[in-house]
């Protein structure tokens, strides 16, 4: 049952990887891609009908991680309450970015809010990175499982490690070059013309960096933690998911040449799950490893909740995920397709009569 | 008071007063937006459309500044409060776990369709899309409050060897008692400042001249909606939530009263200010016995008074929740009069040239919001020093390592960034207003564009 909601949650997180991510990744390309009131304008309208709804991936991940594995929850949280707070303020930024800017139709206005929408992107990603990089490292547990790190101490990877460090300030870029893929592929599905081709042109040229950060931080990741070997080692299988990791990356090289772009997309959605749930795979059943005393880490043994609120919890988030899986279909579905200039669109236009 | 406890609470109270500043306008506009989209179809109108549309726009915004707020909200139980999630989170987060599947989900998809849907979609899909929002915006409303109901009064769990709550029955926590009569009176509350804005813009466009038709309309809906949801706070809502703090939370009637005094025929406190060093209540005016009988139905109950319970089980901060206590209830009174009032004129034709009653409408709008505050403190405050009524206590609940300074720059941060928002707000929501439901879509209005609140050419 533990592990069933290991897999349960890391499902929703990486649900909210791959849908915010792209959202995330366009903020961070508009800048460069879009060129002109018109283009930029584009650019938020193939993310403006879906970006809250995926941004509550977020929020989803965050309650049943709470509900799951309380203790967790609030080790976690409080310990990494400096960047957590800063995460917060950054997702404020960016929802304001996108929702307002087109409510005056004035181009300082303008120019403003998308600033704030591309570095609240930006460091979004940089920050989920680093995130996921102190997961697997770990952090300094006390014997009653919480701990506080500050924001960075000297870049070390020791004893009294900070949020910042070198090896997750690593996987912070790694993220950065995913998002910034990502983003830039879901452009290819949803525009076209020259808009398209140069996002076309962001993405073959990232790839080059996103392959080197790959290798490079899964290097640092088994030089700085062995230890996420041996789940591997145990179950042969889970080799399929760094192969599966490799060949998504392999062919969306083929697939921006080609220019098959639905399937550029789903080869970053691949590649964004596989890391993921690598890591996840790499780590269970520990939630949070302690650089402490190993014993103080925190597992899905000792944090989760109840078995009675596990088992009655398996029945309405499968209800609930079920509908929100549905809602999220005739969504998509509802807003399938190219975004053209003709269409207006919403909150994105200036007002009539401004 | 140990000083990381003391900005902790401060922090939490700051973000979600905040915070609750917007959910109580969108949960109280979205069914008067539902009722627009019915009319509309119902009648064929394209007028009442338009109403929707325009109402739509201000519920965008408020929903906006309510998600961005909100989000915080959920991650505080941890960064903040690590102690007591990790102590209630076998049961509290049931609830609120299941408001992000639940209700976040329905409400953040159906606003996407909702807001760009409407040409591309047809009039009934947007209906739907209309009212789905508004089931998601309540149904995340009864989640949060059954996650508070259960901090005023446990139920459905067990102490496990570790000390911490675990959920034994389910469906006791949904359907627990309190979390019902919170849950009505809360929703009255938010629809008391729906209705109350939207007789104010009515009243406002009315008393400019300016898009006349809409004026009229907003404010027939705006009072007839205010006059029903003022009265239904005071009774039954009201009233059956008192009784439900009389019956578990004595100690905290007796302090929303100020009765020191254990007494038979417990006077009802109008006006007064607390004396707590000396124990009384300085220049006091009260209906004799008044407390007594709408506590208990009979004018000699006794009323157990602050001396039934010992010092440490008081209330910690008695002025502050009496005060709340009696603005919230002294409001409530005022708007079921002024409502009564103006649905009277509405009844009899006369609503619209009594200029009077319309100056009163236009200005009202922000008690609402103080009065729902008020509540919302009454509840907080009255609570204390429990976080958990009689399970664990506030001092005993926060994050042990988050340190007083690092609470106190994240406070300050959010005060930075929740002042700037604040006044990006409030511009929007005037331009909003400024532009009325008549100049949606490109169609003019009747208006000459001198008439318009910014002048032609501001912020183009
Ligand atoms: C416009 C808003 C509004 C108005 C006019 C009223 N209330 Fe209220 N009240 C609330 C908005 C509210 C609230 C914000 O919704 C509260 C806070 C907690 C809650 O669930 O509801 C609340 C709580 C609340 C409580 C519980 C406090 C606690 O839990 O300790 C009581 C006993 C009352 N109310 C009673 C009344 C009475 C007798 C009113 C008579 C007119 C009244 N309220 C008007
Ligand atoms: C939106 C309306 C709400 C308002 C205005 C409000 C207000 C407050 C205030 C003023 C405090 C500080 C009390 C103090 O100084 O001791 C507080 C504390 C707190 N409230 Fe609320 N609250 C609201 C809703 C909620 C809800 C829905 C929950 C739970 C789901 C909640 C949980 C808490 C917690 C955990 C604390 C901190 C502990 C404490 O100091 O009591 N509040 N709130
Ligand atoms: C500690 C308490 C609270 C938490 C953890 C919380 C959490 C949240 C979160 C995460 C969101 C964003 C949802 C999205 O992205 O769509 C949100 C919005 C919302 N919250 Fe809260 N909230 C709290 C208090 C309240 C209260 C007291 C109410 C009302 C009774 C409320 C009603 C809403 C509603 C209706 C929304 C939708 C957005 C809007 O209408 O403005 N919340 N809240």
């Amino acid at each position: 049952m533990e592990t069933l909601w290991f897999i349960l949650v890391a499902f929703m997180l990486v649900a909210y990887a791959a849908l915010d991510g792209f959202d995330l990744g366009v903020g961070i390309v508009h800048h460069f891609v879009a060129r002109g009131e018109d283009e930029r304008r584009l650019t938020l309208r193939a993310i403006g009908p879906v970006w809250d709804g995926n941004e509550v991936w977020l929020i989803a991940a965050a309650g049943a991680l709470f509900f799951a594995f309380p203790k967790l929850y609030a080790s976690s949280f409080s310990g990494f309450y400096l960047p957590l707070m800063i995460v917060l303020w950054l997702l404020m930024l960016r929802g304001m970015g996108v929702e307002l800017r087109g409510h005056v139709d004035d181009p300082l206005w303008r120019s403003f809010f998308d600033f704030i929408f591309s570095a609240a992107s930006l460091l979004l990603a940089v920050f989920y990175g680093a995130a996921v990089g102190n997961v697997v490292r770990g952090v300094p547990l006390n014997a009653e499982g919480y701990f506080f790190e500050a924001l960075w101490t000297d870049f070390r990877v020791g004893p009294a490690p900070g949020i910042l460090d070198w090896y997750t300030s690593l996987v912070g870029l790694l993220a950065f070059a995913t998002l910034t893929v990502h983003g830039a592929n879901w452009l290819l599905l949803k525009t076209e013309g020259e808009l398209q081709e140069r996002a076309r042109r962001v993405a073959q040229k990232c790839w080059w960096a996103l392959v080197s950060m790959t290798a490079s931080s899964l290097a640092a990741t088994v030089y700085v933690r062995p230890q996420v070997l041996d789940n591997f080692g145990r179950h042969a299988w889970g080799w399929v998911i760094p192969l599966a990791v490799a060949a998504s990356l392999i062919f969306m090289r083929y697939a921006h040449a080609r220019r098959r772009d639905a399937a550029a997309f789903f080869s970053s959605v691949v590649y964004i799950a596989g890391m993921l749930g690598g890591a996840a795979f790499a780590m269970h059943p520990h939630l949070l490893p302690a650089t402490t005393d190993p014993s103080y880490g925190l597992t899905i043994y000792n944090s989760r909740t109840g078995a009675y609120s596990l088992s009655v919890g398996l029945v309405w988030w499968l209800l609930g995920v079920a509908l929100a899986i549905g809602y999220f279909t005739f969504l998509y579905r509802s807003f399938r397709g190219k975004v053209r200039p003709e269409e207006g669109g919403g909150g994105y236009e200036a007002h009539a009569g401004d | 008071m140990d000083d990381a406890l003391t900005i902790h609470r401060l922090h939490f109270a700051f973000t979600i007063t905040y915070h609750y500043l917007f959910p109580q306008l969108t949960m109280g506009l979205a069914p008067l937006v539902v009722v627009f989209k019915s009319l509309a179809l119902w009648k064929g109108d394209e007028r009442y459309n338009r109403a929707a549309r325009f109402w739509a726009k201000i519920f965008a915004v408020n929903f906006l500044f309510g998600v961005v707020t909100g989000i915080p909200m959920e991650f505080q139980f941890g960064t903040n409060w690590a102690r007591f999630s990790q102590f209630s989170g076998g049961v509290i987060a049931t609830a609120l776990a299941m408001e992000g599947v639940f209700a976040f989900f329905l409400e953040s998809s159906f606003l996407g369709l909702f807001l760009f849907g409407e040409k591309r979609f047809g009039q009934r899909v947007h209906w739907l899309a209309a009212f789905m929002v508004f089931a998601g915006s309540w149904l995340s409303g009864y989640f949060i409050i059954v996650t508070d109901a259960w901090m005023q009064r446990p139920v459905g769990f067990e102490l496990a060897a570790d000390g911490t709550a675990h959920l034994v029955s389910f469906w006791a926590l949904l359907f627990n008692e309190w979390a019902f009569w919170q849950y009505v009176h809360n929703m009255g509350g938010a629809l008391v400042t729906g209705s109350f804005v939207m007789a104010a813009v009515g009243a406002f466009y009315l008393l400019s001249r300016r898009q006349e038709e809409y004026g009229r309309l907003f404010l027939k809906v705006g009072v007839t909606a205010a006059v029903a949801a003022s009265c239904f706070q005071l009774f039954p809502s009201g009233d059956r939530h008192g009784k439900l703090i009389a019956e578990h939370q004595p100690a905290t009637l007796a302090a929303m009263e100020c009765l020191f005094r254990t007494q038979p025929g417990a006077p009802l406190v109008l006006v007064g200010q607390p004396n707590v060093a000396e124990q009384k209540l300085d220049n006091p005016i009260h209906v004799p016995k008044a407390l007594s009988f709408l506590t208990y139905q009979h004018w000699e109950a006794e009323v157990k008074g602050l001396d039934a319970f010992p010092r440490d089980r008081w209330p910690d901060n008695i002025p502050l929740l009496y005060y709340s206590y009696h603005i919230m209830v002294g409001l409530g009174s005022i708007f079921i009069a002024v409502t009564s009032v103006a649905a009277f004129l509405l009844w009899r034709q006369r609503l619209y040239g009594a200029r009077w009653m319309l100056w009163i409408l236009m200005l009202s709008f922000p008690f609402p919001y103080i009065a729902n505050t008020a509540g919302w403190m009454t509840a907080e405050l009255g609570r204390q020093p429990w976080l958990a009524y009689g399970l664990m206590r506030t001092s005993e609940g926060f994050s042990p390592t988050v340190s007083s300074g690092n609470g106190l720059f994240t406070l300050i941060g959010f005060m930075g960034m929740y002042f700037v928002m604040g006044v990006l707000f409030l511009f929007l929501m005037w331009r909003e207003v400024g532009h009325g439901p008549g100049f949606l879509d490109g169609h003019e209005s009747k208006t000459p564009p001198s008439a318009r609140i910014l002048p032609e050419g501001a912020g183009a």
